[in-house]
């Protein structure tokens, strides 16, 4: 019997060469659930959606996908489970060389061996669905960062994957441009059926949109639960965080030696 | 006292820095070749690539053939004339191009046309997560704009090279028939004497696939991995012109050794 939990992630530990990036990380992703994974710039979020897409490999643990140990299989393999999951990147990542709709239709000419017409209904349709329809012969540099990211969306979605990875998907967005790729992210999923990870640090729109959410800090999970539970956390590095308050967990200061002996008050006071 | 061993430990470095790049790049030539499996099942992928090395370099190719031709002309003019062998202009310029010229400097504006342009294009897929992004849709980058790069530099370079030398010879044509007055017939004439098909010629289009596998190669692996910064993508690109420079000349050095040893 298929497990409930589309991705699960089991004690997985990752480093760059010795500097540890993620530390013993379990989480679950139910089927059909939108899940955030919250955290500060450099906490090792996009580190574990690049583990879960099998772009990098755990260095202790394990990562199943659809029931399957992404870091046991080969290109082959990988590339299979590939076309059941897609990603959504920071900026969309856009082929700068293709106009809108050859981007979205890429993964279907890759893949797919449709006829041209039912190529552009489904890319016309994917596209009708985030809202650019209108703006299939643009090429990407004539789009603003809110419409790329929508384009992106519909690419990312054009094939009807299982599993949809958002990495940022809010960043830099103006609040309208914010607002409308929070509904779609939540909207897309429900149409599809599909189960959703948004890795963010954007707490106003991610409450509005996830079933669940966990809390990632200097590498390790340090808070969970649904947005209500959130709302309403007494854990330290979660308050502080959904809060923006600048005193907590989150030192403000980078890790320094102390300040009076840097200045030079140290020497003074001994001499 | 002078510590002799930083610089010994920067040579040692520099020295293992660069037998792993050469170990990278042979590695990432036989990812290209075991790769290129889709450019010819999709070969409208590698005309795509045909036509922006290739049919865009090609001002700067007929340009600078004519060019060079022209200054074959009057320099061999000016030597020949003291010996009155003014009639061999012709040859002088036709073996200078198809053995040498035609394909060292083709490759060399090759290089710096297109192959900086490969470099660039895949240096900055990769530093806007393109290439990531190909590879998460299960579409490998390498078959999917490594390789068609590749073999359309490949087509691209003799094409090139053979209209370099034509146009040269036109240019020689120019300066010593129609402006100093050398004979028509004894330009050509002796020109088609003098030039051997398969020793010049071929030889010359020989090298020009080499130089072409040369450049394409330096270029895509420069651009694929090209750190992915600004600082990252323009330091790969003045790499690929200088190392493709390099090596262009070392291995037409080799050519023609290899070459003129199997004449004899």
């Amino acid at each position: 019997m298929p497990s409930d939990n589309l991705v699960e992630v089991e004690s997985v530990s990752f480093a760059y060469d010795r500097r540890p990036i993620l530390k013993n990380i379990s989480l679950k992703v139910p089927r059909g659930k939108v899940v955030a994974i919250m955290g500060a710039s450099g906490s090792g979020k996009t580190t574990l959606l690049r583990l879960i897409g099998g772009q990098i490999r755990p260095t202790a643990g394990t990562i199943r996908v659809a029931g399957r140990d992404v870091q046991g299989l080969d290109e082959l393999a990988l590339y299979g489970l590939r076309r059941h999951m897609s990603m959504l990147f920071q900026f969309g990542a856009l082929f700068t060389d293709l106009t809108v709709f050859e981007n979205v239709a890429f993964p279907l000419r890759e893949h797919t061996s449709l006829p041209e017409p039912m190529v552009r209904d489904l890319v016309l349709m994917k596209l009708e669905a985030v809202g650019m329809r209108g703006a299939h012969r643009l090429k990407p540099a004539e789009l603003s960062g809110g419409m790329a990211r929508r384009v992106a969306l519909a690419r990312a979605v054009v094939l009807d994957p299982a599993l949809v990875m958002y990495d940022e998907p809010f960043a830099g967005l103006d609040p309208i441009a914010m607002a409308v790729i929070g509904q779609l992210v939540r909207k897309l999923n429900d149409a599809l059926g599909a189960t959703s990870i948004v890795v963010t640090h954007d707490v106003g729109e991610s409450l509005q949109i996830v079933d669940y959410l966990y809390f990632i800090s200097e590498g390790a999970i340090v808070g969970e639960g649904t947005p209500d539970e959130v709302r309403g956390s007494s854990l330290p590095y979660v308050r502080q965080f959904v809060r923006g308050e600048i005193e907590g967990p989150v030192a403000f200061h980078y890790p320094a030696r102390p300040y009076a002996a840097d200045v030079g008050l140290a020497a003074g006071a001994d001499a | 006292m002078l510590d002799v061993r930083r610089p010994l430990a920067r040579l040692g470095h520099n020295f293992i820095e660069g037998v792993w790049r050469v170990g990278t790049m042979a590695r990432f030539f036989g990812m290209v070749i075991a790769s290129s499996g889709t450019s010819f099942s999709r070969f409208r992928l590698v005309m795509r690539e045909v036509y922006f090395s290739g049919v865009l370099s090609l001002v700067i190719i007929i340009v600078s053939g004519l060019f060079v031709g022209m200054v074959l002309g009057l320099q061999g003019f000016q030597t020949l004339q003291r010996y009155g062998a003014t009639e061999s202009i012709g040859v002088l310029v036709a073996l200078s191009l198809t053995r040498e010229l035609g394909p060292v400097v083709a490759a060399l504006l090759f290089a710096s046309r297109a192959g900086s342009a490969i470099t660039a294009e895949i240096g900055l897929m990769k530093t806007t997560e393109q290439l990531t992004a190909m590879d998460m849709m299960a579409v490998s980058p390498m078959a999917r704009v490594i390789a068609p790069r590749f073999w359309g530099g490949i087509i691209s370079m003799p094409v090139l090279s053979l209209l370099f030398s034509a146009m040269g010879v036109f240019g020689g044509y120019i300066v010593g028939v129609v402006l100093i007055g050398v004979d028509n017939g004894a330009f050509w004439s002796q020109m088609q004497a003098a030039v051997d098909f398969k020793g010049d010629v071929v030889n010359g289009m020989i090298k020009s696939v080499v130089f072409g596998l040369a450049v394409t190669v330096i270029a895509t692996f420069e651009g694929y991995n090209a750190p992915p910064t600004a600082e990252g993508v323009s330091g790969a690109t003045t790499r690929t012109v200088v190392t493709s420079a390099l090596m262009v000349l070392a291995l037409d050095l080799v050519l023609t050794a290899f070459m003129l040893s199997g004449q004899d």
